[in-house]
C-alpha cells in the first residue's frame, strides 16, 4: 500500500499551466506530430514482428516450389528463379508410402478424432450438466485431472494395452488415444456449454415430444454448436500434429501419419538429406492447421481464454 | 421422461434410479475411454517400475531396484540437468519476448488484430513441423540463416548452427520462441484486458509514470496469469522432446537428451520397459507436483484479488 501512494504522488508541474492561445495551439501541432512518429514508429515495430513470426512460412512455402538442383541452395531469395517447379512434391512423394497416403493417414487419423471427441464430449457434457447420479463430481473431477498426467509417461502400456485389444499399429488405436488425450478440455468445455442452455428450452421441446437424443440432436445440439466447434477445432489441431505418441504407436510404414513419414525425409538417404522434400513436407503439413485457424479463429480463441480462465 | 420433467420442477430432490442410469449411460463412453488409456495405463507404469521388464522373456519383480538404479545413472541425471536447463533459459525467453508482444498488442489499434494473427500463427503449426522447418532453416550449407549471414558479410563461412551445443541450444532456444511467444502472448493478454480501465486511467491522472503503472498496477493485478502462464510454460518444457529428437538428434555429443527423450530411449529403443516405467513415474510425480503448486498458486492469487 505505501508503495502504490508514492507511486501516485501528484506531479506538481502538471496542475497550474495556463499557457496562451498559441502557445496552445503550438502544443497540440506538436501534440499531433507526436502522435503521428508514434503511430509510424508503432507501425514499423509492428512490420518486424510480423515479419519475425512470418518469415519461415514465407520462406518454406516458396522455396518448396523450386526446381530439384536449386532447392538444395540457401533459399535467398527464397522464391523460384529459374522456373515455376513440383519437384519438391514429387520427390517427397518418394518415401514411405508416398506423399498422399501419408497425407490421407493424417486426415483420417485426424477427422476420426474430431467425430469421436466431438460425440462422446457432447454426451458427457450433457450427462454431467443435466443429471444427478452417483459420484457425479469424483468422476468429473477424474476426467480433469487426466490433464496433470502427462500421456508420455504411460505410453509402454498404451502400447501393451493396444496390442492385447489387437490395435496395435492401427490409426484406428491412435485415434482412441488422441480421443483420451482430447477428453478432459472437450468435457469441460461441452459441460460448461450445456449449463449455459436455459432448461426451459429443454421443458418446451419435452413438452413438443422430443426426448434422449433426439432432444439433445435436434434441439440442443444447435445451442451448443459453438462450443463443439471449439472441441472440434483443438482435436483437429492436436491429432494432425502430434508426433510421439504415433512415433511409437505406429510400427508400419503404411501406416505413419505426416509428421512420423517426415522422420525418414529428416534421416535422408545414403547420408544426404533431401532438402526440398523437407519443404514439401514442412507446406503440406502446415497448410491445414493455418486455414483452420485462420476460418475459425473465432472458436479457437474462445477455447482458449476457456483454458486461461479456469 | 415424465420423471425428469417433474423433478425438473423440484430441484433439490434425488432423482429416481432410472435417471441416474441414463445420467451414467451418458458420460459412460467418455469414463470407459479415460479408465482405460489413462487410469489403467497409470496403475501399470506403476507396477511395470517395481520389474525387470523386457520386451522378450519373463518380467521378473525386483522390488525398487529401477528407482535405486536412476539415483546412480549419470546419463538420467544429465538428462534431468539438461532438462531443467532448458525449462528455465526456454521460459525466461518465451516471457522476455512474450510479454512485451502483450503490451504491443493490448491496445486497440489500426492493424492490431493481424499483429496478433500473425504472431500467433507459428501456435497452430506442430512443434514436429516447426522443429522440422527450423532444422532446415538452421542448416549450414541448404538453409536460410548462416548463409544469409554470410551473405550480409557478417561472417566468413556460413557456420554450422546444430554442430556446437552452444549455437544447437540458442537455435532451438529461438524455434521455441518463434512457436510458443504466440500463445504466451495471448493468455497475457487476457490478464492485462481484464484490468479495470478506471485504475490505470485514475493513476494516470494522478501522475504515476508509465513504468510505476506497469511495476504497482499492471504486474500485482496480472498475479493469477502470471502463475498460469508460467506452470504451462514450464510443464510444456519439461516434456519436450519434438524439437531435441528432431533437430539435433539429441546431439552434439549426445548433451540434449530431455527427460521424455531418456524415457523414449530406454523403453523404445533399448526396450529396458521396467526401468522406461520407473522413470516415466518420477516425471508424472514431477508433474502432478507441479500441478499442486499451480492449484495452490491461483489460489493464493484469488486471495489477493
Amino acid at each position: 500500500m505505501t508503495m502504490t501512494q508514492s507511486a501516485f504522488t501528484l506531479d506538481p508541474t502538471m496542475t497550474d499551466t495556463r499557457p496562451t492561445d498559441a502557445a496552445n495551439e503550438a502544443a497540440k501541432a506538436a501534440r499531433a506530430r507526436r502522435r503521428r512518429n508514434g503511430a509510424v514508429a508503432y507501425h514499423v515495430a509492428g512490420a518486424a514482428i510480423a515479419l519475425f513470426f512470418l518469415a519461415p512460412f514465407a520462406i518454406a512455402f516458396l522455396a518448396s516450389f523450386r526446381s530439384g538442383p536449386e532447392s538444395m541452395t540457401p533459399p535467398l531469395p527464397p522464391w523460384p528463379t529459374t522456373a515455376f517447379s513440383l519437384d519438391s512434391y514429387r520427390s517427397l512423394d518418394t518415401f514411405g508410402a508416398g506423399v498422399w497416403q501419408h497425407t490421407l493417414n493424417s486426415l483420417v487419423v485426424s477427422l476420426a478424432t474430431v467425430i469421436l471427441t466431438v460425440a462422446i464430449s457432447l454426451l458427457a457434457g450433457y450427462g454431467f450438466s443435466r443429471y444427478r447420479f452417483p459420484f457425479k463430481n469424483t468422476l468429473f473431477v477424474l476426467i480433469i485431472a487426466t490433464l496433470m498426467i502427462p500421456f508420455q509417461s504411460i505410453l509402454t502400456p498404451l502400447f501393451i494395452i493396444l496390442a492385447k485389444l489387437g490395435l496395435n499399429n492401427s490409426l484406428f488405436g491412435l485415434v482412441l488415444v488422441y480421443v483420451t488425450l482430447q477428453l478432459p478440455f472437450s468435457v469441460f468445455m461441452m459441460r460448461n456449454a450445456f449449463d449455459a442452455v436455459p432448461k426451459e428450452i429443454e421443458e418446451a421441446a419435452r413438452i413438443d415430444g422430443a426426448r434422449d437424443l433426439k432432444l439433445l440432436v435436434r434441439v440442443l445440439l444447435p445451442l451448443v454448436l459453438p462450443g463443439a466447434a471449439t472441441v472440434a477445432i483443438f482435436a483437429f489441431l492436436n491429432a494432425w500434429n502430434e508426433f510421439l505418441a504415433a512415433l511409437v504407436l505406429l510400427s508400419s510404414n503404411d501406416n505413419y501419419t505426416m509428421p512420423v513419414l517426415m522422420m525418414a525425409v529428416r534421416a535422408g538417404r545414403l547420408g544426404a538429406i533431401n532438402w526440398g522434400a523437407v519443404q514439401a513436407g514442412v507446406v503440406v503439413m502446415t497448410i491445414p492447421c493455418l486455414i483452420i485457424f485462420l476460418l475459425l479463429q473465432r472458436y479457437y480463441m474462445r477455447g482458449l481464454m476457456a483454458g486461461a480462465v479456469k | 421422461m415424465t420423471v425428469v420433467a417433474t423433478l425438473s420442477r423440484q430441484p433439490g430432490r434425488p432423482r429416481s434410479r432410472s435417471s441416474a442410469w441414463r445420467g451414467l449411460l451418458y458420460i459412460a463412453p467418455a469414463m470407459a475411454l479415460v479408465i482405460l488409456f489413462f487410469v489403467v495405463p497409470v496403475i501399470v507404469t506403476a507396477w511395470m517400475s517395481l520389474h525387470a521388464w523386457p520386451l522378450m522373456g519373463a518380467q521378473r519383480w525386483i522390488g525398487i531396484s529401477n528407482y535405486v538404479r536412476m539415483i546412480h545413472d549419470a546419463r538420467f541425471l544429465s538428462a534431468l540437468r539438461f532438462t531443467g536447463l532448458y525449462t528455465v533459459v526456454a521460459t525466461i525467453a518465451i516471457f522476455a519476448v512474450a510479454f512485451p508482444l502483450a503490451l504491443f498488442v493490448e491496445k486497440q489499434r489500426r492493424f492490431v488484430g493481424a499483429y496478433r494473427t500473425v504472431i500467433f500463427l507459428p501456435v497452430v503449426v506442430g512443434l514436429a513441423t516447426a522443429s522440422l522447418l527450423w532444422v532446415w532453416l538452421a542448416n549450414v550449407d541448404s538453409g536460410f540463416i548462416g548463409p544469409l549471414l554470410k551473405e550480409l558479410g557478417l561472417v566468413e563461412r556460413s557456420p554450422n548452427l546444430l554442430a556446437s551445443f552452444d549455437a544447437a541450444f540458442l537455435t532451438i532456444i529461438v524455434m521455441v520462441v518463434w512457436k510458443i511467444a504466440g500463445f504466451t502472448m495471448i493468455i497475457l493478454l487476457t490478464g492485462l484486458q481484464a484490468i479495470p480501465s478506471d485504475i490505470v486511467e485514475a493513476a494516470r491522472i494522478d501522475g504515476a509514470k508509465r513504468w510505476q503503472r506497469f511495476r504497482y498496477l499492471t504486474l500485482p493485478l496480472m498475479r493469477r496469469t502470471i502463475a498460469l502462464a508460467l506452470i504451462i510454460s514450464v510443464t510444456g518444457s519439461i516434456l519436450a522432446f519434438d524439437q531435441f529428437y528432431i533437430m539435433t538428434a539429441g546431439g552434439p555429443q549426445n548433451r540434449m537428451i530431455s527427460v521424455v527423450y531418456y524415457i523414449f530411449n530406454q523403453s523404445f529403443v533399448s526396450f529396458n520397459l521396467g526401468y522406461g516405467a520407473s522413470l516415466s513415474i518420477v516425471l508424472l510425480a514431477i508433474l502432478v507436483a507441479i500441478s499442486i503448486v499451480q492449484l495452490w498458486l491461483l489460489k493464493v492469487g484469488d486471495d489477493k484479488a
